[in-house]
């Protein structure tokens, strides 16, 4: 028996959310005393990055590598993990609630014919049961769950568990399986983007901005504060933002856009419309800056400064950059 | 082309969401609801596609209770052929609702299938993923660009920090993404001719559910916390609190 944690990668790195699976995985397996399988998938000259997910607790890494699997193959990837699901006993199948995981998590879970817990943030064993914790309605509510089928199918949401080191001699094994016969689809990865910073759902540091910028140019002040910030801090937007086009949809924070938990988010001109705050009210640490001491930003901010944004983040992203170089 | 689009009855995004009595579900008691917003993007994207080839039909599928109905009016209004009331309640996970959907869908001629990429209620981002593992056809979700030429579907997804081009074959499935379109509002004479078209109604009985709620909790407290000055001199301030009392920088 085992738990399985589907161990995402892009262009041959395992991702952070990935590490996070694994993380997950790691704690349920332990409480069910099961080993931990970290499924990889990919082109062929993969497996180096084994010693990677044995360091951070699988007991075993199950490689699947073909020419096929160098893009996403929704078809290739879940003939695999419902593979390694069944040969391996799961109890449980952990994903990490990222682009690839929440198209692909569906797919298995139809597979196996086993129910799925998206973007969950909280996941444990009581009375032997996987039992999950996962936002509905945009936030505005949390849903504690059971499993009434097996395996328990879970996506995980980037950043609400840390990836811990929990280093193991991780066995490698390798599964195979007609990749090309199961594939309808072709996938590729579009060559326009170059990302320079992570992307809102994933970032460390969110520094959001709204209507309150007044168009968007002013955004080089947000990117000179994430500068500040380091490599984890990432740029989101309020809808208005989006919706006047200043912003990419990508970027949209809320009820129609990302629902994000960062340990840091700042709100700069943003008033926190219901919507809004259903998208960012549990990350860690809140931070908003408007001129209007009454905005409802406040009402949820763990700090706020009240006043013009065009004086403010200057000075902040000064004060963070001098704060950030001393010790 | 034959298109479906299932689409589904969801509180609108405004409104205030509570636990009922049983602390096990959601008090939709005067809420009020509406066409789920990304399933708009799926019905305009369907009837573009029909206006585009010239020829074809849109019909919207739902799985719901009676009051499902307003929501199929609701698309019909915006333009669709025709619409098929699936009487059952959706199941708490993706999986109940997809295998009832697959079920009516499999008796059917379809070409193209349109999703939303979500529901604003449950959240789940499932349904479109499994209905296609359950017929067996592709899939592309949370598309931002949609092109079909013949029998060709090429769609853009939303990845992290950037985009993927999916290509398959109809018949498939297409999830959509905010962006895809801009949906029309239904027109007065598309509210008129929409009460006279064809409305079926199956007997499908409730979805199973994979999973079962123990509890509707509320998220976890937020409560104001200071404002710590006004203007650029109480940056100082601040930052030594991120520092010293967050300790998140
Ligand atoms: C179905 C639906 C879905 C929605 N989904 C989302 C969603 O996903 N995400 C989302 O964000 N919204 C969403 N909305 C929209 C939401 O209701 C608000 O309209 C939106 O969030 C407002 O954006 P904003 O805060 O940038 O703009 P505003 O509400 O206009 O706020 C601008 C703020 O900037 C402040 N300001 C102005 N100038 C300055 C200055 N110089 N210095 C400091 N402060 C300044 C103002 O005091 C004000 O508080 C949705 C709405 C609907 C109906
Ligand atoms: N009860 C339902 N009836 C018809 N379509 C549905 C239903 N539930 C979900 N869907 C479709 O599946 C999409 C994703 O839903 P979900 O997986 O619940 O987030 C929705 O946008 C709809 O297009």
């Amino acid at each position: 028996m085992s738990v399985l944690a589907f161990a995402e990668q892009r262009a041959g790195a395992v991702r952070d959310a990935a590490l996070e699976t694994l993380t997950v995985g790691r704690q349920l397996a332990d409480a069910l005393g099961v080993e931990l399988v970290a499924v990889l998938v990919g082109p062929p000259g993969l497996a180096v990055e084994a010693g990677k997910l044995g360091s951070y607790g699988a007991d075993r890494v199950l490689t699947g590598l073909a020419d096929a699997f160098a893009e996403y193959s929704p078809e290739g990837y879940t003939e695999l993990v419902a593979k390694a699901a069944r040969e391996k006993a799961a109890k449980a199948v952990v994903f990490a609630a990222s682009a690839q995981g929440k198209d692909l998590a569906p797919r298995v879970a139809a597979r196996l014919k086993a129910g799925l817990a998206s973007d969950v943030t909280q996941v444990g064993i009581e009375d032997g049961r996987v039992v999950a914790v996962r936002p509905a309605y945009a936030g505005k509510v949390f849903l504690r769950l059971a499993f009434k089928s097996a395996p328990a199918m879970l996506s995980v949401r980037p950043r609400a568990y840390k990836a811990a080191e929990a280093p193991r001699d991780a066995q490698v094994e390798e599964l195979t399986v007609d990749a090309g016969a199961a594939a309808r689809t072709k996938v590729q990865t579009a060559a326009e983007e170059k990302r320079e910073r992570p992307d809102v759902a994933e970032a460390e540091i969110i520094v959001a901005g709204g209507r309150g910028l007044g168009g968007p140019e002013s955004w080089k002040l947000l990117e000179g504060l994430a500068d500040a910030l380091g490599p984890g801090a990432g740029l989101g937007a309020s809808r208005a933002v989006v919706d006047a086009g200043w912003r990419p949809h990508s970027e949209q924070v809320g009820q129609t856009g990302k629902v994000v938990a960062p340990p840091l988010y700042f709100a700069i001109g943003v008033s926190g419309a219901i919507q809004h705050l259903a998208g960012m009210q549990t990350a860690g640490c809140i931070v908003a800056v408007n001129k209007d001491a009454e905005a409802p930003i406040f009402k949820i901010a763990d700090y706020g400064v009240v006043g013009d944004l065009f004086e403010i983040v200057p000075r902040l992203t000064e004060e963070i950059r001098k704060a950030r170089s001393q010790p | 082309m034959k298109i479906i689009v299932c689409i589904k009855r969801v509180p609108d995004s405004e409104s205030r969401i509570a636990k009922a009595k049983d602390g096990a579900s959601v008090d939709t008691q005067g809420l009020k609801f509406v066409l789920n917003p990304y399933d708009e993007y799926a019905v305009e994207g369907a009837l573009r596609l029909k206006e585009a080839a010239g020829d074809g039909s849109v019909t919207v599928m739902t799985l719901g209770g009676e009051e499902s109905k307003e929501t199929l009016r609701t698309a019909l209004a915006m333009g669709a052929d025709q619409a098929v009331l699936l009487k059952g309640q959706p199941s708490v996970d993706g999986l109940g609702t997809a295998q009832k959907l697959a079920g009516a869908l499999e008796g059917r001629e379809y070409d193209l299938l349109l999703f939303g990429k979500q529901a604003i209620d449950d959240d789940n981002l499932q349904v479109p993923a499994m209905v296609a593992e359950l017929l067996g056809v592709p899939c592309a979700t949370v598309v931002v660009e949609l092109q079909v030429e013949g029998k060709v579907v090429t769609a853009t997804r939303e990845i992290e920090g950037g985009h993927e081009i999916v290509e398959f074959e109809l018949p498939g499935v297409v999830a959509a993404q905010k962006g895809l379109n801009e949906p029309r509002y239904p027109s007065l004479k598309g509210i008129m001719q929409a009460k006279k078209k064809p409305l079926e109604e199956v007997d499908v009985g409730d979805a199973e559910s994979h999973l079962e709620v123990i509890e509707v909790m509320n998220p976890p407290g937020r409560s104001a916390g200071v404002i710590v000055g006004e203007g650029a001199d109480a940056v100082p301030e601040l930052v030594r609190r991120l520092r010293e009392e967050a300790k998140v920088i």
